[in-house]
């Protein structure tokens, strides 16, 4: 007997106040309560988290990771993007 | 170890479809990056992989069986709730290990159907009874430190969904170790029986557990691929001395003898085992163990008498969701 699938969702959790919440795995569950729960017994169980988000796994869109070069070329040649591309004299020390 | 049935079943199967696609998948490997699900991969590597981490997740659940068998008769409300946490987490580390083998590509659902029929393995090592008390001690001692040996190494494997499940697991896993080996220092500060009862736990889990790293080098087949794919980092062998070098030093300071009076240490400082009996362990994975019927007859029990909680939470979201649909539209 095939189970029937229950949909899929990403979990994220903040970890501390004023940090980002963070991608820590993905679980199953029939709707959004059921997987808060769930991320809770899963994620949290050692106090790793004062917020959870859950998002269905199919809301995300995502980069498609063979067209990674294209995807990200613009940032690669502006190197003068970076602070260390500028010199500053030593005398000046530090800036 | 988790996934020992890998070394011992279908030949060759490592067909490449694409040799450039391949050079270049080798060439990432061999650079230390990480492999994730979208990239593209040899299919021999997608199909070892769903089979090495479902059967470690099938692993994780099936060995809630044994310990859960002593939740209702700890010896004490923190053994207890120690306990009841140990298992808690075993279901966890299963979950984890789910969601990773998803990411290639089959359903849970497919995956757990699979270990219900019996066509997935796992551990052999869940497959004895757990007699006494002292048996739980033994396992948080004996396997989760084999576990812990095996999975270690599995942090810095190729597969990044893999690898980052198998650093939550380690991390909670040091724990599981620690309270096993507490209940061991406790029984063999007691009374002579409960000494007795600690050296006779130690008698029979010691040669399953070291049966848990699989088969020796020379005869396991998938070990070479594995490594070339940097999934597996150290030979079956090599895991298992190093089990056994940590071990023994243990297992004197809670005066109880190792089970196996031909062991000797070598000049490198090694201890050298006895021959294994490895057709124990064939029996086992082929089903003929202590309790592969009773683990699971009682997988399949919990699986067909929880549907109707899966039925009806499914029911139950799409109830709402059409409610939620049929008020928007007024």
């Amino acid at each position: 007997m095939a189970t029937p699938n229950v949909p899929l969702w990403e979990v994220f959790i903040r970890s501390r106040n004023g940090l980002a919440h963070k991608h820590v795995g993905s679980l199953h569950a029939a709707d959004a309560t059921l997987a808060l729960q769930a991320a809770r017994d899963i994620y949290t169980r050692r106090g790793e988290g004062l917020s959870i988000w859950v998002v269905p796994s199919n809301a995300i869109t995502a980069s498609d990771p063979s067209e990674k070069g294209m995807m990200f070329e613009p940032a690669e040649s502006k190197i003068y993007r970076h602070p260390t591309f500028y010199d500053v004299p030593d005398e000046v020390g530090h800036m | 170890m988790y996934t020992q049935a890998l070394n011992s079943s279908d030949g060759d199967d490592r067909g490449v479809e694409d040799v450039a696609r391949a050079t270049r998948f080798q060439a990432r490997i061999d650079a230390d990056e990480r492999i994730e699900p979208n990239d593209w991969m040899p299919a021999a590597y997608r199909k070892t992989l769903t089979r090495q981490i479902s059967q470690h997740a099938h692993s994780e659940i099936v060995g809630m069986l044994p310990e859960g068998n002593w939740i209702t008769r700890a010896p004490s409300l923190r053994r207890k709730a120690a306990l009841l946490a140990k298992v808690q987490d075993e279901c966890g580390h299963g979950l984890y290990l789910y969601a990773a083998a998803e990411t290639l590509g089959t359903s849970r659902e497919e995956l757990v159907d699979a270990m219900l029929s019996g066509k997935a393995k796992y551990s052999s090592i869940f497959n004895y009874p757990t007699l006494t008390w002292a048996d739980i001690g033994t396992i948080g001692w004996l396997v989760d430190g084999a576990a812990i040996m095996n999975q270690i190494p599995l942090c810095r494997c190729s597969y990044g969904p893999y690898a980052r499940a198998m650093i939550r697991v380690c991390k909670e896993e040091s724990f599981h170790q620690r309270q096993g080996f507490e209940i061991m220092v406790t029984l063999c500060r007691g009374t002579a029986e409960q000494k007795a009862m600690a050296q006779n736990a130690l008698d029979r889990w010691w040669w399953p557990v070291l049966m848990m790293f699989g088969p020796p080098d020379q005869v396991s087949q998938h070990s070479d691929t594995s490594t070339k794919w940097k999934i597996k980092r150290f030979s079956n062998d090599e895991l298992r001395q190093k089990f056994i070098d940590a071990t023994v030093p243990q297992a004197e300071f809670l005066g109880l003898t190792i089970p196996d009076p031909g062991m000797k240490q070598n000049a490198n400082g090694n201890w050298v085992h006895s021959p294994i009996d490895w057709d124990e362990f064939k029996q086992v994975l082929a089903g003929n163990g202590p309790c592969n019927r009773d683990r699971l007859a009682a997988r399949r029990k919990a699986h067909e008498e929880g549907a109707w909680v899966r039925e009806a939470a499914m029911a139950y979201a799409e109830k709402r969701k059409s409610r939620q649909l049929a008020q928007a539209a007024e």
